[in-house]
């Protein structure tokens, strides 16, 4: 019986947690019980509207909500008990808020009268989670929950979209109280601009009209934004022939198979687009946010050039790097008016103007940056890479994940996306461990797809108890692990900056993938020589299962180009050869 | 990382802040968890009927280091508004203190001529003691304070910097 207009309905408080995730358009949520959200679970038996995926630690679960969250472009939805409950999911939560991802993470709580006693599995959530969320609510009383829960995705999900905690002490969820839906919940605070400035919309077209040496320098926020703003991306790219570069979360907000593509830049980017960065005369930075491992050392930062940035977030303008022209606004929105102020010129075809430019890109592209020895003995992590991209590149929907460290750098390097939302890997944070859990979340959302976690031996580890959840649910995830038997990344600065002295980063014991993945009921696969990867592909991409493939690589294969901590576009390292002629300065080396 | 040295300057920083729980933590973890420098906070409700506090920050840093300090106060979901009062023009600062100076004598008779001079107020006294309290800007304060060291000097509690725009307009 619909209820009258003046009485909202009452419910318990679990069940307004249900009724408000379900008027969210929430379909799934991964998450752990405990005693603290029980009420929740019991109201989750009685009802199907909502699935729960049932992980097997709460850190699996915030990045599962991570991939789901990334490749729906929807909140993704996490439940965890308090205590160890929410401590588990601090790890997630923080590199949800450094990507920018929406998630809303529901945590139980101790009842009200036992909060600050040191009650059983209780933690002070609020403040644990205060500086890795972009807000957190503690629920007091039931009258406030439905509110408040409406709040949480609106926050979530608009400006700069983060994780949001909301911490539901037990007694709360029993207790009953009104629902008030969403369409009668006014958010008075929180309205971030959508629009940008108009008039400094007018300078950056006049800025990039008279450019010679132009570049877009793209991250993150455009994919954030929505597919919308990648096809506007596209659309301003090609209208003004401008090199693109993506940054590592960028990726596939421009085609990769687009000409005008520079690769990505940053420390583990290309020449030519590290380069087009330090000699450009305009950079137009939309959605990107001058981090460390783009800008390398600041003081030397394309020197030359104007720059103009377009971001959500007015935080993230001037912080790292001191812009000409700061548009606070909504990526999509702005590149709408950009291209609109840039017809309403008349600029004519820039092809001319910027030939010797193009001229000077092609020369640096002609280096071949990423090019490697290739051997008929070891398998050489590019080449497994390569030949993924090859036998996958004829499936419709590939979504691919990644771990942290080599492995993903290479991922970006060699794997091509030409779509948004397709590339999920952790990338201001940099957690091991994300990527298994993540691509159980994107496979979650997607049954149909090609779900892909190119992986390092040493982080799959991190959250390999997954496989149980990737079992129970059917989930046909394909790990490839890219095995060195080392944690590459370290091994690799040990070798670069401490004198090759590989404290701890050996893996010894490592266990056998191959068994590993049949205790999990999955499917395990070896390779060991470059002649057996092709079939070993294959065999992983056939399988209707899920799929651990151990890659058996070069083990002493480093990460190229690089340009070391504190050094400058520039003065970026190419391969061995060079690493052997420029020594990396102390400088550097204090650096992260 | 700052390639040329900017001069840093003081700023004093009006926010106006929902009144609830953890607001004020999230300021003040904001200004740790991020290097930034709080020389003076003051915070109290000022609407009670829409909830509001005020709170009034006095920082110092360079131009860039008080835009960020300014963009991430704004980006807390309870922050309605920020606003530079050091920029936005001529304003008030006031700050309260008590200051208690124990003494007789000479120097007794000394602490309350200054006291006199300084317009402030015996608000306790015994036999050998007296809290004063002055109003007035922060400098002031400070002058006061340092004079009374000499003089008995005991204890201080001061408030922090309160401070409001001239003219007409509100924040």
């Amino acid at each position: 019986m619909p209820s009258k207009e003046s009485t909202p309905e009452q419910m318990t408080g679990a069940e307004i947690v249900l009724r408000a995730l379900k008027d969210q358009g929430v379909a799934h949520i991964f998450g752990y019980p405990g005693g603290a959200v029980l009420p929740i679970y019991d109201a989750l038996f009685g009802q199907n509207d909502i699935r729960h995926i049932l992980v097997r630690q709460e850190g699996g679960a915030v990045h599962a909500a991570e991939g789901y969250a990334r490749s729906t472009g929807k909140v993704g939805v996490v439940l965890v008990t308090s205590g160890p409950g929410a401590t588990n999911a601090v790890t997630g939560l923080t590199d949800a808020l450094m990507d920018s991802i929406p998630l809303v993470c529901l945590s139980g709580q101790v009842p009200t009268h036992l909060i600050g006693n040191d009650a059983f599995q209780e933690c002070d959530t609020t403040g644990i989670t205060r500086s890795c969320t972009k807000h957190n609510y503690l629920i007091k009383h039931v009258d406030d929950l439905a509110r408040t829960l409406h709040e949480a995705f609106h926050v979530a999900r608009s400006g700069r979209p983060g994780p949001v905690v909301v911490d539901l002490p037990k007694d709360v969820q029993f207790a009953t109280g009104p629902y008030v839906p969403p369409s009668k919940v006014h958010h008075k605070r929180y309205q971030p601009q959508i629009k940008g400035d108009a008039a400094k919309i007018e300078r950056a077209v006049e800025i990039l009209a008279n450019a010679k040496r132009p570049i877009i320098y793209a991250g993150g926020g455009v994919i954030n934004s929505g597919p919308r703003a990648s096809e506007l991306l596209g659309e301003f790219g090609r209208m003004t022939g401008f090199p693109v570069t993506l940054t590592l979360m960028g990726l596939g907000a421009y085609p990769a198979s687009d000409p005008q593509f520079l690769g990505m830049l940053g420390m583990h980017g290309t020449y030519e687009a590290n380069l087009a960065m330090h000699e450009c005369d305009a950079m137009i930075a939309v959605g990107s946010r001058f981090d460390d491992r783009i800008t390398g050392r600041v003081a030397s930062f394309s020197p030359h050039s104007r720059k103009i940035h377009i971001d959500i977030d007015p935080s993230s303008i001037n912080k790292n790097v001191a812009v000409d022209v700061g548009i606070v606004g909504d990526v999509a929105s702005v590149l709408e008016d950009l291209i609109k102020g840039w017809k309403a010129k008349g600029i004519k075809a820039q092809a001319d103007r910027l030939k010797p430019w193009w001229k000077k890109i092609e020369d640096w592209r002609a280096r071949d940056c990423l090019r490697y020895q290739k051997t008929d003995k070891l398998i050489k992590p590019q080449y497994a890479l390569q030949r993924l991209q090859e036998l996958t590149k004829s499936r419709k929907d590939v979504f691919v994940t990644t771990e942290v460290g080599q492995h993903q750098m290479w991922a970006a390097q060699f794997l091509k996306f030409d779509k948004p939302n397709h590339w999920l890997t952790s990338g201001g944070l940099g957690t091991m461990g994300y990527g298994l859990p993540a691509a159980m979340g994107v496979q979650v959302a997607h049954p149909k797809a090609l779900v892909v976690d190119v992986a390092g031996e040493a982080s799959i580890l991190m959250n390999i108890q997954e496989m149980s959840t990737i079992a129970q649910y059917r989930l046909p995830v394909k790990v490839f692990i890219l095995n060195n038997q080392y944690m590459g990344m370290v091994r690799q600065w040990q070798e670069l900056l401490h004198g090759g002295r590989y404290s701890e980063s050996y893996m010894e014991s490592l266990p056998d993938f191959v068994k590993l993945a049949e205790a999990f009921g999955a499917v395990g696969l070896r390779a060991t020589k470059p002649a057996e990867l092709d079939g070993v592909i294959k065999a992983m991409l056939d399988s209707p299962k899920a799929v651990i493939a151990d890659i058996m690589i070069d083990p002493k294969e480093n990460c190229f180009p690089m340009i070391p901590s504190g050094a400058a576009h520039n003065e970026m390292l190419l391969g061995p050869a060079d690493q052997a002629d420029k020594p990396i300065s102390e400088d550097g080396m204090v650096l992260v | 990382m700052t390639p040329v040295a900017e001069p840093v300057s003081s700023h004093t920083i009006a926010v106006l802040v929902d009144n609830e729980p953890g607001v004020l933590a999230r300021v003040v973890g904001l200004f740790s968890g991020r290097g930034y420098n709080i020389e003076s906070l003051t915070v109290a409700e000022v609407d009670h009927s829409e909830n509001l506090s005020r709170i009034t920050i006095v920082t110092s840093g360079t131009p860039m280091v008080i835009e960020q300090i300014k963009a991430q106060l704004g980006r807390l979901v309870p922050v309605h508004k920020v606003s530079d009062l050091t920029l936005a023009g001529a304003h008030v600062e006031r700050e309260l203190a008590l200051v208690k100076v124990r003494g007789t004598g000479d120097k007794r008779a000394e602490a309350q001529r200054l006291a006199e001079t300084f317009h402030a107020r015996a608000v306790d006294a015994t036999p050998d003691s007296f809290v004063f309290e002055i109003v007035g800007e922060a400098g002031k304060l400070d002058t006061f304070i340092n004079l009374m060291a000499e003089l008995g000097l005991v204890d201080v509690s001061r408030t922090g910097v309160v401070a409001i725009s001239r003219g007409p307009e509100a924040l």
